[in-house]
C-alpha cells in the first residue's frame, strides 16, 4: 500500500480535482482520474519524500472555516481603509517566533496569511524559526502575533504535529 | 442570451457580481492610491479571495440553476487562484526585501525589517 | 424584468472590473520600482479572469470557463518567473 500510495492526502486531492474539472462523478472518469492521481503522486515522491499526514482532519475543516471568516472580516476592514478618501493605514513590520516547524504547516500558514487582506507574510528564517510579516492596518504588533498563535497556530500544531 | 430566472435569483446572482467586483476595484484602485509597496502588495488580495470568491460563486449558481445540474468548474478556478496568488505575492514580497536589503535601506542587522523608501524609478 | 436586472448589473460589474484594470494598467506603466510593475501584472491577470467570468455569465455559454482557468495557469506561471528574476537577475540557475 505504501509503495504504490506514497502521499495518500495528494492523490485524493488530485482524484477530486480530476472529477471537478470532468463535472461528472461516472466510473470511467474516476478510473482514469484514479489511475492519473497514482501516477502523480509517484512523480512528487521523488521530490518530497516525507509524507503529508493529516493527523485530526476535522481540526483542518475548523482551521478553514476560521480563516475564512477572518479573510472576509479582513476584506471589509481593508475596503473600509481603502474608501477613505486620504487612505493612511497605519501598516507596520511583525517579526514573531513560531513553534510550527513541519513544512506543510509553514505553507498553509503562509498562504492564509497572505490571502487575508489585512496581513502578508514576507519571509521565513528557518535557523530562528522567526517570521517577517507585513500588517496592512497594525495597532499593536503583540496582540497580533497572540491573535496568528491562537487561531491558526495551535490548529496548525494539532493537525500537523 | 441570459437564461430566465426567478426574481429572487437574478437578485441574488446580481448582487454577488456586482459586490465581487465592487471589492476587486476596490483593490485595483488601492493599487494606485496606496503609497509604498508594501502597502501595495495588499490591494490585490482582495480581488483574488473574496472578490473573485463573490464572482465565482454568483457564476455557479447561475449555471447550476440554468443548466439543471451541479456546474463546480468555479471550485478549480478560485483553488487555484486563492492558491497561487499567495505564493506569488511571497516571492514578489521576498524579491523585494532581497533589493531593498541589497541596496541598503535596512535598518540594523541583515533581518531586520526594511526603512521607509525613497519612491524613485530604477 | 429578472433578466433586465441581471443585465444591467453584469453590465456595472463589467465596468467595475474594467476600471481596475486601467488602474493596474496605470501602475503597471507608472511604476517606480520592478516590483510593483509585476504586482500590477498579477493583479491585471486575476481581473481579466474574472471579466472573463461576467462574460460567461452574460452569453450564457461555459466555453470562457477553460479560457479563465488557462489565464490564471500562465499568470502564476509568469509571474513566479518574473519574481524568480527579481530575485536573482535569471530566470533558469
Amino acid at each position: 500500500m505504501k509503495r504504490i500510495l506514497p502521499h495518500p492526502v495528494l492523490a485524493g486531492f488530485l482524484l477530486i480535482l480530476w472529477l471537478v474539472l470532468q463535472q461528472s462523478a461516472g466510473l470511467g472518469h474516476i478510473l482514469l482520474g484514479g489511475a492519473i492521481a497514482i501516477v502523480a503522486s509517484l512523480a512528487a515522491h521523488a521530490v518530497i519524500p516525507e509524507p503529508v499526514t493529516l493527523r485530526r482532519p476535522l481540526k483542518f475543516v475548523q482551521l478553514l472555516v476560521v480563516a475564512g471568516i477572518d479573510i472576509i472580516r479582513s476584506n471589509l476592514a481593508v475596503l473600509s481603509v481603502l474608501l477613505h478618501p486620504r487612505p493612511r493605514p497605519t501598516a507596520g513590520f511583525i517579526e514573531m517566533k513560531l513553534e510550527l516547524t513541519n513544512t506543510f504547516g509553514l505553507a498553509i500558514l503562509a498562504c492564509i496569511l497572505t490571502a487575508t487582506p489585512g496581513s502578508a507574510w514576507l519571509e521565513y528564517d528557518r535557523e530562528k524559526s522567526s517570521v517577517l510579516i507585513h500588517v496592512f492596518d497594525l495597532v499593536d504588533a503583540n496582540e497580533w502575533a497572540r491573535t496568528i498563535k491562537a487561531r491558526y497556530e495551535t490548529l496548525l500544531l494539532e493537525v500537523f504535529q | 442570451m441570459i437564461a430566465d430566472l426567478p426574481l429572487w435569483l437574478s437578485i441574488l446572482v446580481s448582487a454577488g457580481v456586482l459586490a465581487g467586483a465592487l471589492l476587486t476595484m476596490a483593490g485595483c484602485l488601492g493599487l494606485v492610491r496606496l503609497r509604498d509597496f508594501y502597502l501595495r502588495i495588499h490591494a490585490p488580495t482582495m480581488g483574488t479571495s473574496m472578490g473573485g470568491g463573490l464572482i465565482l460563486l454568483a457564476s455557479a449558481i447561475y449555471f447550476t440553476l440554468t443548466q439543471q445540474r451541479l456546474v463546480v468548474h468555479e471550485i478549480a478556478i478560485f483553488l487555484f487562484v486563492t492558491v497561487t496568488t499567495p505564493v506569488t505575492l511571497m516571492l514578489l514580497a521576498r524579491a523585494t526585501l532581497f533589493r531593498d536589503r541589497a541596496a541598503g535601506f535596512t535598518a540594523t542587522g541583515p533581518d531586520a525589517a526594511p526603512k521607509e523608501r525613497p519612491e524613485v524609478a530604477d | 424584468m429578472s433578466v433586465a436586472i441581471l443585465e444591467w448589473s453584469l453590465l456595472v460589474a463589467q465596468v467595475m472590473l474594467g476600471v481596475g484594470m486601467l488602474a493596474t494598467l496605470y501602475r503597471m506603466v507608472r511604476g517606480p520600482h520592478a516590483q510593483d510593475r509585476i504586482l500590477a501584472l498579477d493583479a491585471l491577470y486575476v481581473v481579466a479572469l474574472l471579466l472573463l467570468v461576467t462574460l460567461g455569465i452574460r452569453t450564457n455559454s461555459q466555453v470562457y470557463f477553460e479560457l479563465a482557468m488557462l489565464i490564471g495557469l500562465l499568470g502564476f506561471v509568469g509571474t513566479v518567473a518574473l519574481a524568480k528574476f527579481l530575485m536573482r537577475g535569471e530566470v533558469i540557475e
